[in-house]
C-alpha cells in the first residue's frame, strides 16, 4: 500500500502549483485552471485521509467541492466570456478599470 | 428690619431706560431719547427722595425680597434690596448727582452721532450703581459691581474708533479685574466661614467675635481681600493706574464715573463691611495706610499736570485716598461724609472742566487756555465754588468734611493727619494753579484758528459741533444749569455735617456691634479740633497764596522752579515712571510669557502639533495600506495568498504551542 504521506505531499505539490500558477499567469482561463488545480489538490488529501482512517465523510466532502467548483466553473467561465466581449482580451493585467 | 416693596423699582427704573434707548434709540429722534434718559433716571430720583421722605431711623433698615436666586443646600442667595441710613445717603448721592449729569450730558453729547448709545450706557450705569448701593448681599452687590466696570469700560471707551480711548477702556477693565479677583476671594472665604452672603446674617455672626488683635486670622483676610477689591475699583495704590487713563471717556462720564460714584463704590463697601474691618485692625490699618499713601502720592502727580481732565483725575484718586484714610481710622461716617461732599464738589469741577472744553473747542492743555473768566462767566464762578470746597476753605462743603477726617485721623496718629495736611496744601495749590491758568490771564488758545482739530484732542468727537469755534464762548443753559445747582450743594453740603449731625444720623449702621472703636475721641478736647482746624484752613490759604504767586503774579517762575528741580520735576511729570514699571514688571513679561511658553510653546508645540500629527500619522498609514488596493488582479491574488499564508502559519503555531 502506498502510505499517506505520498498522496499528502503530491496534495501539496498540485496546491503549491495552483498557488504560483495563480500568482504567476497573465491568462485569465489560466488562472482559472489554477484554481481548479488547488481545489484538486485539496480533494487529493481528503479522499487519502478518508481511505486512510477509513471514513466517509472525506469522500463525502469531496463530493461537495465539486459541486462548488462546477458551479463556479459555470459562473467564472460565464465572466470571462463577458470580459473578453468588452475587452477583447484576457490579459488580467490589462482588466483594470477600478485601479487608482 | 422693614419690608419696603418700592426699593426694587429704583434700579430697575433706569434699566428700563437703558433697554428703550439701546433698543430702540437708533430710529429715535434725539429729542425722544433724551426723553426716555432723562425720566428713567429722574424718575429713580424722584422714587430716591420719596424713600427718604418715608425714611424713619425707627423702622430702619428697610428690605424686600424681589426673587429666589440661589438654592443650594442650606446655602441660599436671593435678589433682595436693603435700605439703611449708609445705602440712604449713596442712593440719594448717586440718582441726585446722576440726573444732574443726566441733564448735563443732554448739552454736552447732542452733536455726538452715538447719542443715544451714550444715553442708554448712562442709564446702564445708574442700574448697575444703584444695584450696588441698594444690594442687601454681597452677590447682588457684585452684581452691581461687575456691572458699573463694565458700565466704565462701555463709556471710557465710548469714541473706540481712537486707540487711545479703546485701549484706556482695556485698561479700566483689566485693572479692576484684579481688584475683583480680591473681592471674589473674600466672598468665598466669607460663605466658607458664615454660609451665607447676607449683609445681616454675616454681620450678625461676626459680631461676637473678638478682635484679631494678636494675630492675623480670617477676619483679616477678609478684610484685606476686601481691600484689594476697593483698590481697584476706588483706584488706590497700586491699582490707581486706571483713573487717569480713563479720562479718555467723555467728561460726562469723568464726572459720573470717574469722580462721583462709581469709584467710591470701594469705600462704600468697606464701609458696609466695617464689622468685619473692625475686628480685624491689621487689615484696617492697611486700609488707613493704603489711602493716606494714595492721596499723597496722587496729589503731588497733580501738581504738574496739564491736561486739565488729568489733574482732576489725580485729584479725585487723592480725595479717594482720603476716604479710605478715614476709614482706615476707623471714622466711617467721617469717610462717607467726604464721600458725599466730594461728589458734589468734584462732579461739579469735572462738569465745569468739561463746560471749559466745550466753549475752546476741545482743547483740554491748559497752557493753551487762559483767560477764560471774561468769556465764561458762569463755569468760572461754579469753578471757583468747588475749587474753593475741594481746597477745604470754609465754609464751603470740602472743608467741612475734610476736617473731620483730619481730626478723626489725628486721634489715631498724628503721622496721618500731618500726611493729610500736606496733601491739602498740594490740593488747595494744584487746584488754583488750575483756576489761574484756565480762567487767570490772557488767552493764549489760537482763537480763529480754523485748524484746531490738528491738536489730536479735538479728535474727542468736538470738531463733530456743528457751531465753528471762534474766540471761546459761554455753554447753554442745558449745561449750565446743573453746575448752578451743584454749586449750590458744594456751598451748603457741608452744613449737613455741621455739630456731627450727618455722624448722628449714621450712627445707627456703624455703631451696630461697634465695640471696638470708639467714636468719639473727646479727650483730645475743643482746644485741640480748633488747633487743628484753624492749622488746615492756614495750610489751604498757603496753597492758595502759593499758587497766585507762580501762576498769576509770576508767571514765569514755575518753569525756573521746574529746571531747577530737573530730575525731581521730570519724575513728577511722568507720574514717577509707574506706568512704565508696571509695563516692565507686569505687561511684557506677560506678553513675553504667553507668546514664548503659552502661544507658541503649549498652544503651537503641543495642542496644534497633537491634532497635526495625528492627522499626519493616519494619513501616512492609510497611504501605505492603500498600496494593497493597486486594482492589479494578480496583486490582489498575491494578498490573498499572504493573508491565508498568515493565517495557515498562526493556526499552525497556536496548535503547536497548545
Amino acid at each position: 500500500m502506498i502510505p499517506l504521506s505520498y498522496y499528502l505531499v503530491l496534495s501539496g505539490i498540485l496546491f503549491v502549483c495552483g498557488v504560483l500558477g495563480f500568482l504567476i499567469k497573465r491568462n485569465i482561463i489560466t488562472i482559472f485552471m489554477s484554481i481548479e488545480l488547488m481545489l484538486n489538490g485539496v480533494n487529493l488529501s481528503f479522499v487519502a485521509f478518508a481511505a486512510q482512517w477509513h471514513a466517509l465523510s472525506g469522500q463525502v466532502f469531496v463530493f461537495f467541492v465539486m459541486v462548488v467548483a462546477a458551479a463556479e466553473a459555470a459562473v467564472g467561465l460565464a465572466i470571462i466570456i463577458a470580459v473578453y466581449r468588452t475587452r477583447e482580451t484576457l490579459n488580467v493585467d490589462r482588466v483594470n478599470l477600478l485601479k487608482l | 428690619m422693614t419690608p419696603n416693596p418700592y426699593l426694587w423699582l429704583v434700579p430697575i427704573l433706569p434699566l428700563a431706560g437703558a433697554a428703550i434707548n439701546g433698543f430702540l434709540g437708533r430710529r429715535s429722534s434725539k429729542k425722544s431719547i433724551s426723553a426716555v434718559a432723562l425720566v428713567f433716571c429722574g424718575a429713580a430720583f424722584a422714587m430716591a427722595l420719596f424713600l427718604a421722605a418715608g425714611f424713619s431711623s425707627t423702622q430702619a433698615p428697610y428690605y424686600f425680597d424681589l426673587a429666589h436666586w440661589i438654592r443650594s443646600g442650606s446655602f441660599q442667595v436671593d435678589f433682595s434690596f436693603y435700605l439703611d441710613q449708609l445705602s440712604l445717603v449713596m442712593l440719594l448721592v448717586v440718582t441726585g448727582v446722576g440726573f444732574l449729569i443726566h441733564i448735563y450730558s443732554v448739552g454736552y453729547m447732542w452733536d455726538d452721532d452715538g447719542y443715544y448709545r451714550f444715553m442708554s450706557y448712562l442709564n446702564l450705569f445708574m442700574f448697575f450703581m444703584l444695584t450696588l448701593v441698594l444690594a442687601k448681599n454681597y452677590l447682588v452687590m457684585f452684581i452691581g459691581w461687575e456691572g458699573v466696570g463694565l458700565a466704565s469700560y462701555l463709556l471710557i471707551g465710548f469714541w473706540f474708533t481712537k486707540d487711545s480711548a479703546a485701549a484706556a477702556g482695556k485698561k479700566a477693565f483689566i485693572v479692576n479685574r484684579i481688584g475683583d479677583f480680591g473681592f471674589l476671594i473674600a466672598l468665598f472665604l466669607i460663605i466658607n466661614h458664615f454660609h451665607s452672603l447676607d449683609f445681616p446674617t454675616v454681620f450678625q455672626a461676626v459680631a461676637p467675635l473678638t478682635s484679631e488683635t494678636a494675630g492675623a486670622g480670617f477676619l483679616t483676610a477678609i478684610g484685606l481681600l476686601l481691600m484689594v477689591g476697593a483698590a481697584g475699583k476706588s483706584a488706590q495704590i497700586p491699582l490707581y493706574v486706571w483713573l487717569p487713563d480713563a479720562m479718555e471717556g467723555p467728561t460726562p462720564v469723568s464726572a459720573l464715573i470717574h469722580a462721583a460714584t462709581m469709584v467710591t463704590a470701594g469705600v462704600y463697601m468697606v464701609a458696609r463691611s466695617h464689622v468685619i474691618f473692625e475686628r480685624a485692625p491689621m487689615a484696617l490699618t492697611v486700609v488707613a495706610i493704603i489711602g493716606t499713601l494714595t492721596a499723597l502720592f496722587a496729589a503731588t502727580i497733580g501738581i504738574a499736570q496739564t491736561d486739565i481732565k488729568k489733574v482732576l483725575a489725580y485729584s479725585t484718586v487723592s480725595q479717594l485716598g482720603y476716604m479710605f484714610m478715614a476709614c482706615g481710622v476707623g471714622a466711617f461716617s467721617a469717610g462717607i461724609f467726604h464721600l458725599m461732599t466730594h461728589a458734589f464738589f468734584k462732579g461739579l469741577l469735572f462738569l465745569a472742566a468739561g463746560s471749559v472744553i466745550h466753549g475752546v473747542g476741545g482743547e483740554q492743555d491748559m497752557r493753551k487756555m487762559g483767560g477764560l473768566r471774561q468769556y465764561m462767566p458762569v463755569t468760572f464762578v461754579t469753578m471757583g465754588i468747588a475749587t474753593l470746597a475741594i481746597a477745604g476753605i470754609p465754609p464751603f462743603a470740602g472743608f467741612w468734611s475734610k476736617d473731620e477726617i483730619l481730626w478723626q485721623a489725628f486721634g489715631t496718629s498724628w503721622v496721618y493727619w500731618l500726611i493729610g495736611v500736606i496733601t491739602a496744601f498740594i490740593t488747595s495749590f494744584y487746584m488754583f494753579r488750575l483756576m489761574y491758568m484756565t480762567f487767570g490771564g490772557e488767552y493764549r488758545g489760537s482763537a480763529s484758528d480754523p485748524g484746531h482739530s490738528a491738536h489730536g484732542h479735538a479728535a474727542h468727537g468736538h470738531d463733530a459741533h456743528g457751531h465753528g469755534h471762534g474766540d471761546p464762548h459761554e455753554s447753554p443753559w442745558v449745561m449750565l444749569g446743573p453746575l448752578v445747582i451743584l454749586a449750590v450743594l458744594s456751598v451748603f453740603g457741608g452744613f449737613v455735617g455741621h455739630g456731627n449731625r450727618f455722624e448722628h444720623f449714621l450712627a445707627p449702621v456703624f455703631q451696630q456691634g461697634a465695640n471696638v472703636i470708639a467714636q468719639e475721641t473727646s479727650d483730645a478736647g475743643k482746644s485741640t479740633e480748633y488747633l487743628l482746624m484753624v492749622i488746615s484752613i492756614s495750610v489751604a490759604g498757603l496753597g492758595w497764596l502759593l499758587a497766585w504767586l507762580l501762576y498769576s503774579r509770576r508767571p514765569q517762575l514755575p518753569a525756573r522752579i521746574a529746571a531747577s528741580l530737573g530730575g525731581l520735576y521730570q519724575a513728577v511729570v511722568h507720574k514717577y515712571y509707574v506706568d512704565e514699571i508696571y509695563a516692565a514688571v507686569f505687561v511684557k513679561p506677560l506678553i513675553e510669557g504667553s507668546t514664548t511658553i503659552l502661544w507658541h510653546g503649549v498652544d503651537q508645540d503641543v495642542i496644534d502639533a497633537t491634532v497635526n500629527n495625528s492627522a499626519t500619522a493616519a494619513r501616512e498609514v492609510s497611504d501605505a495600506a492603500r498600496q494593497m488596493q493597486s486594482g492589479n488582479l494578480r496583486s490582489y491574488a498575491g494578498w490573498v495568498a499572504a493573508g491565508g499564508a498568515v493565517v495557515i502559519a498562526y493556526m499552525v503555531w497556536m496548535g503547536v504551542t497548545h
